[in-house]
């Protein structure tokens, strides 16, 4: 009896398994991340040709055996250009996500500690924070004109200041910590509080936001693209071929609906992948809801 | 979980938190005090939206004249914005101007930049109404049955599609939705704008497909707080107490429950206020309607910069004003901010 009880405990998943049932969003999400991460590196190898090339003869050729994807305008290989066009919306994801990350930190760690700062910074976040990010970054690209760079720049501006409160918040709430108290009563340097303190607790909750801001700024670079605002257009990325594909939509649905399926696609992986950062960090929400 | 830019679960908690601070105020007090914060905010927008123009590296005058413009070009163009003069002179007359409504000239058509606002202010309006109408009856009854039935069936097909409308862009949902209702049933049209003055039926019949698409987008964020919110009223003693006195769970639900949960519903309409703004410029462009969305899109491909800087100051102030103006409704959804 004492045998079968012990069996019985050691069926418990572990491991992976049970990875996937206590957090399935997190598991779901990294594997569609990677799905997307895997044809951005691999792309020259998985049957593509080169995006850009272009062959009127194969003008809006509908999706085969010889263009899985069908041709765009111009006959270029919608496949191809969407396959590519992945390694534009991730270095947009993850350039947004590491620029608004360190600045809004910077931002946040200094208004937190430094009340005549928080009074000015604060006023500044909230005036960026009534502009609609997307107009903030038409305005930014269409005065330093369009580049893959720039683009990134200008969608980071917008997210600064919604990092910028979290951390904060999170700082705000730590300064009130006894131990936190405790290591300044104790004239510990103010560089070792930050590393040694508040640095860790604000990783949660960053990891987290920098997902949303991912997903965030994949969609904001398509929809810039799609208005011609976003990258040059001769750039394979989603928003230009949906852009470009959008006056023939009746004829040949199959330039929008590709890109168009990446895009939803890897920005439903990203969210799935922040949900499930944030069950795994913050066990009361799961609890709760 | 939202993905577009606008507005993340953070946003909703700093506003939540901020209004149980206004809570202990007497409500004139909180109307003015909320009526002057939206002073210093706007004033900010203001100088950034003018500032970009000379915080910008390189040469502004030189990247809107375009690539083809010769050095005359380019300083007609610098003439034109003001680059010429000191910063301080040019932000004087720019801001004098636009308190008395001087938005500036468009330089492509050489007219003003409030005019051409003004024009195309109906389909707007009309289709963010019309999308905001179709987002709350889509996601308040949704949130309040998956709250009420919180880790069932129904709950679970409403939170996927909740993360489904964070992730689809609005641009391909509309596409979907011109598949399947103009170019496959031809039940609507596939693009264009009536004005209302034209008719209603033809008015609303172009509507349906842009309002649809961007009210669905919008609902996902509305539906997810409407449920959380929910959730956390369902656990209150006085729900199980009408429940035990014998009240309808329809009576309980929408009387006691959701008129206490009305408050971050309320923020988060507002909030999505911003999606919406996003929103409009795409769709807009989908649907060939042409409204400020359409404006802003053809600015782009212009360089005209005056009317972008217009553009985005008009939206910005709608939307510190339909926030000021939700503040100022919590008390209708809850007596207890008045005292």
């Amino acid at each position: 009896m004492n045998a079968s009880m012990t069996t019985h405990i050691s069926v418990a998943p572990t491991g992976l398994r049970r990875l996937w049932q206590r957090h399935p969003n997190f598991v779901i999400g990294s594997l569609m991340l990677g799905t997307a991460l895997f044809a951005a590196l691999a792309a020259p190898w998985l049957g593509t040709i080169d995006p850009q090339m272009i062959a009127p003869f194969n003008r809006l050729e509908a999706p085969g055996a010889h263009f899985w994807f069908g041709g765009d305008l111009v006959g270029r290989d919608v496949y191809s250009r969407t396959i590519y066009g992945s390694r534009i919306s991730l270095a947009v994801g993850f350039g947004v996500a590491t620029i608004g990350i360190t600045f809004g930190l910077v931002v946040g760690i200094l208004s937190g500690f430094v009340s005549w700062v928080d009074q000015i910074l604060m006023r500044v976040m909230d005036g960026l924070m009534a502009i609609p990010s997307i107009l903030l970054a038409v305005a930014l690209i269409s005065l330093t004109g369009a580049s893959l760079k720039n683009v990134i720049i200008a969608i980071s501006i917008a997210e600064i200041p919604r990092v910028a409160r979290l951390v904060r918040s999170v700082v705000l709430q730590l300064k009130e910590q006894p131990y936190v108290e405790a290591a300044i009563t104790a004239g510990t340097p103010f560089i070792f509080i930050l590393w040694r303190h508040i640095l860790p607790n604000t990783l949660a909750p960053l990891l987290v936001q920098a997902t949303y801001i991912f997903a965030s700024a994949v969609l904001t670079e398509a929809i810039l693209s799609f208005i011609g605002a976003g990258t040059p257009p001769s750039t394979p990325s989603w928003g230009n071929i949906i852009s470009e594909g959008r006056t023939v939509f009746s004829i040949a649905p199959h330039i929008v609906m590709f890109p168009g399926i990446a895009l939803s696609f890897t920005v439903l992986g990203v969210n799935l992948l922040g949900d499930g950062l944030r069950d795994i960090f913050d066990p009361r929400y799961v609890s709760r809801t | 979980m939202i993905a577009t830019n606008w507005l993340r679960i953070s946003d909703v908690k700093l506003l939540q938190y901020q209004h149980s601070v206004l809570k202990s105020l007497p409500m004139l007090a909180l109307s003015l005090r909320r009526l002057l914060a939206t002073i210093p905010v706007m004033g900010i927008v203001a100088i950034i939206v003018f500032s970009l123009l000379y915080l910008t590296p390189g040469d502004p005058a030189a990247v809107l004249a375009g690539e083809q413009a010769t050095a005359a070009d380019i300083e007609r163009l610098r003439t034109a914005l003001g680059l010429d003069q000191p910063f301080l002179v040019r932000f004087g007359q720019w801001i004098s101007g636009v308190l008395q409504g001087d938005l500036g000239t468009s330089i492509f058509s050489q007219r003003p930049v409030m005019e051409l606002i003004v024009q195309r202010l109906e389909p707007t309006i009309a289709l963010t109404i019309a999308s905001l109408i179709i987002a709350v009856s889509i996601a308040v009854p949704l949130g309040v049955i998956a709250a009420w039935r919180a880790g069932g069936l129904v709950d679970r097909m409403a939170m996927s599609f909740a993360v489904l409308g964070f992730s689809v862009p609005v641009f391909v949902l509309s596409y979907i939705l011109i598949a399947v209702f103009a170019v496959n049933l031809k039940l609507l049209p596939v693009q264009g704008y009536v004005p209302i003055a034209y008719g209603i039926g033809p008015f609303l019949k172009h509507l349906v497909l842009p309002a649809l698409s961007l009210g669905i987008i919008n609902a996902a964020l509305i539906a997810r707080i409407t449920r959380t919110t929910m959730i956390e009223v369902l656990n209150q003693d006085y729900i199980r107490a009408a429940r035990a006195k014998g009240l309808s769970v329809r009576r309980v639900l929408i009387r006691h429950a959701l008129k206490n949960a009305a408050v971050p519903i309320v923020t988060v309409i507002g909030i999505s206020f911003a999606l919406l703004i996003s929103g409009v410029v795409v769709t807009e462009t989908v649907f060939n309607i042409p409204g400020l969305g359409r404006l802003t899109v053809d600015a782009i491909l212009r360089r005209d910069y005056p009317v972008i800087q217009g553009v985005i100051l008009v939206f910005s102030a709608t939307y510190v004003v339909v926030n000021l103006l939700i503040d100022l409704s919590y008390g209708l959804f809850d007596p207890r901010i008045k005292h």
